[in-house]
């Protein structure tokens, strides 16, 4: 306060000038001034409790309790939010999870059914081919015993024929029996 | 001061307190306790000022508030925090009273600092109004609330008991003091800046000190806008201190 004192002082000082010059001395100390001083500042005052008390001190306190309610609210609605955004995405995890087993599970019976289709399929084709396997080999059984019967009978007229041309006389019993033999070994 | 009566000498001439002079606002006349002074024009201002802050500036009672009204918010907070910092929970039924306290002395303190405006809190008769003022009603608020154990704030019982009765007659003394000092306090600071301007500005007559001088009121000014605050600041802070002391007188 050392400024403060020397400022006063200096103040004082310059008061006791202005005084030589005005004669009026400390307006501060002129106490012809007080009463009005303390009627209008009493007032002022007055004016001034009543403003804070009737209008500034409900209002702003209002606004100050709305503001922090709000805030608490939004703050409440925020957690809210976030419960349920973790609830959506346990959700979604979840049906993430459901459709990939479905998914495969799908994959798998279309599989297995494309399985089952393919083996019918199969073995309706391994039945025809046997089928066909079976009517080809009696085909060419019936085809080879013709065939047996034809070399048989031309190797018959063969033997008889070479025999008549060596100037033999065929026996047909003979040329049978021994063209039987022959085909059999 | 030497160089001031030179100067004087010279032609140069002070009346750093003219600016204190309380003179009637129409005509010339003696001054009544009812007549319209420049005090009582200030003092109007003050109040036009306050309301336009906390009436007009917080009309809207927006949420989300406007610059005005949350100027007007930080007041309410920074007060009604200090109450409760300072004097605890049962302080708060003060507010108001604290609160129009601050408040008028924080507009005049800035008022007074507009160029050729008056600055009524630089009256010792203003200030000693609202120390007296609450001196009385905090010493009362003592005894209303503590009955004569209020008296014990006075009596240290954790002091040496041969101390106690030297103590307690210091404590008592330094109670009447608080308002005097309480009220001096902001006159003479206000005053003594408002003053000290004023005495550089009558430097600046000199065309080769000028450029000092108006260096040296820049500064001052800047300085005045500290005490401004800082002085409403200090004499609210006090008052929660006082009140306090009533309310809790026990140590």
């Amino acid at each position: 306060m050392a400024s403060g004192t020397t400022s006063v002082e200096h103040a004082a000082d310059a008061a006791a000038h202005g005084a030589e010059a005005s004669g009026a001395g400390m307006p501060q100390l002129d106490f012809s001034t007080f009463p009005n001083q303390i009627f209008w500042l009493l007032v002022t005052l007055v004016v001034i409790y009543f403003v804070m008390s009737r209008i500034a001190i409900p209002r702003i306190g209002a606004v100050l309790a709305e503001r922090a309610g709000t805030i608490t609210n939004d703050i409440a609605a925020a957690e809210e939010l976030k419960q349920k955004a973790l609830a959506a995405e346990a959700a979604y995890e979840k049906a993430l999870v459901d459709a990939r087993t479905e998914a495969s599970r799908i994959v798998a019976e279309a599989k297995a059914e494309i399985q089952a289709e393919l083996d019918i399929e199969l073995q309706k084709a391994d039945a025809a081919i046997s089928a066909k396997t079976a009517e080809s080999e009696k085909a060419i059984a019936e085809i080879r015993a013709g065939a047996v019967k034809s070399v048989t009978a031309v190797a018959k007229d063969a033997a008889k024929e070479i025999v008549l041309a060596l100037g033999g006389k065929a026996d047909a019993k003979a040329v049978t029996a021994a063209v039987t033999a022959r085909m059999k070994g | 001061m030497a160089t001031e009566t030179h100067e004087e000498s010279t032609g140069l001439v002070f009346h750093p307190l003219d600016q204190f002079i309380v003179k009637p606002l129409f005509g010339d006349g003696p001054i009544h306790w009812y007549t319209i002074t420049n005090v009582t024009l200030w003092m109007a201002i003050a109040v036009v000022a306050v309301l336009a802050l906390f009436v007009f500036g917080s009309r809207g009672r927006a949420i989300v508030p406007t610059r005005t009204q949350s100027v007007g918010e930080m007041i309410y907070g920074f007060i009604y925090k200090m109450i409760e910092d300072v004097t605890g929970k049962d302080g708060i039924k003060y507010f108001p009273y604290i609160l129009t306290i601050f408040i008028f002395i924080l507009f005049a303190n800035f008022l007074g600092l507009i160029p050729m405006s008056f600055t009524t809190t630089s009256h010792i008769a203003v200030t000693a109004v609202l120390g007296f003022g609450v001196f009385i009603t905090v010493t009362l608020i003592g005894f209303i609330k503590n009955g004569p154990s209020f008296l014990s704030l006075f009596w240290m019982s954790d002091a040496p008991a041969l101390l106690r009765p030297i103590i307690a007659i210091i404590e008592v003394i330094s109670y009447f003091v608080r308002p005097v000092s309480h009220s001096i306090r902001l006159a003479g600071n206000i005053m003594a800046g408002h003053a000290v301007i004023k005495v550089f500005a009558g430097f600046a007559a000199i065309a080769l000190i000028s450029p000092v001088s108006v260096l040296a009121i820049t500064a001052i000014y800047g300085l005045e806008v500290l005490v401004a605050g800082i002085q409403a600041y200090v004499f609210t802070i006090l008052t929660c201190v006082y009140l306090k002391d009533a309310l809790h007188p026990h140590h």
